[in-house]
């Protein structure tokens, strides 16, 4: 990991929201931060070489492009197994967030978690199954909740 | 949305240039003139096809702190709570679902001890507990829709 200066953080509060739709954008940032454009050029790559940026590009809407079927799928699955079972997750194209979080039990034994999309309800449920079949016999349960409503969404650090 | 919008969509979702003119190859790579990429993305994202288009940085490289947290609301005390929560500019996103746990919200803040602090003062306001999920391991992050 890279030492972050105050300099990165400012170049990441001016662009998170989005890159300026012109010509020369990383001139454009520049301009407004008063750096040179050089500078900021080399400080993105810097940050993209390091993953502090994942990518850049377009974020599309799921909803808008079709995609309205969107169901956090929750699995317990047994401690000492689950890096491997969660990078085999992972790895499926219909996925796009797998992690490890705490169980809170009683109320909450689910540990792997893993986003899943489609355009209809068929299209996830298949994806839920291939799920199940690659967990097993590990799959000591699991639930799939989907959201009802949007109360909140801001462009801030959204994935 | 045209056949255009969509093959822009499906190259562009990664690998936009750092240069100088950033628009103008990632025309050149689909064929169309700087100014006709440019017009047609302002146009996507304001009719909301794209919620964004630049980079997309890791909050917690970045010094910054991220966690999903949930609770358990009253269906009679919902819309209090929601008000509640959505008034944290701490929380980034929250969705309604369909569970016991029934709200669940992102929070995103610049240090952990915000973080921390943003939820002790949403169980203080709201009276309810928040069950705290941060991630202890990502194993992936990222999708490419297809439009």
């Amino acid at each position: 990991m890279p030492n972050l200066d105050e300099t990165d953080l400012k170049i990441m509060r001016a662009t998170q929201a989005g890159l300026p739709l012109t010509a020369r954008p990383y001139h454009a940032v520049a301009e407004q931060l008063e750096l040179s454009a050089v500078e900021v050029i080399e400080r993105m790559r810097r940050l993209q070489e390091f993953s502090v940026i994942r990518r850049i590009g377009a974020v599309p809407n799921h909803y808008k492009l079709g995609y309205r079927f969107n169901g956090m799928t929750v699995w317990n699955v047994p401690e000492e197994k689950i890096d491997a079972l969660g990078q085999k997750i992972g790895r499926l194209d219909f996925v796009s967030h797998c992690y490890h979080r705490p169980r809170h039990l009683p109320l909450w034994p689910y540990n792997l978690f893993a986003m899943v999309h489609g355009k209809s309800q068929e299209a996830v449920d298949r994806q839920i199954e291939q799920i199940a079949e690659i967990l097993g016999d590990d799959n000591l349960g699991s639930e799939v909740l989907y959201s009802t409503r949007i109360l909140k969404k801001t462009g801030f650090r959204s994935r | 949305m045209d056949e255009i919008d969509r093959r822009i969509i499906n190259a562009l979702q990664a690998g936009f240039p750092i240069s100088e003119r950033p628009y103008l190859e990632a025309a050149q790579a689909l064929g169309l003139s700087e100014q006709e990429l440019l017009e047609r993305l302002g146009k996507l994202l304001q009719e909301q096809t794209l919620s964004r288009f630049g980079p997309l940085y890791d909050a917690e490289a970045m010094g910054g702190a991220l966690t999903l947290a949930a609770m358990q609301v009253p269906e009679e005390r919902f819309e209090e709570v929601a008000e509640i929560v959505n008034g944290f500019q701490e929380v980034a996103h929250n969705y309604a679902r369909r569970h016991t746990l029934n709200m669940w919200f992102v929070l995103a803040t610049e240090t952990p001890q915000q973080l921390r602090d943003a939820l002790d003062e949403i169980e203080r306001r709201t009276g309810l507990t928040v069950y705290d999920m941060p991630k202890i391991t990502e194993y992936f992050v990222g999708l490419k829709l297809e439009a």
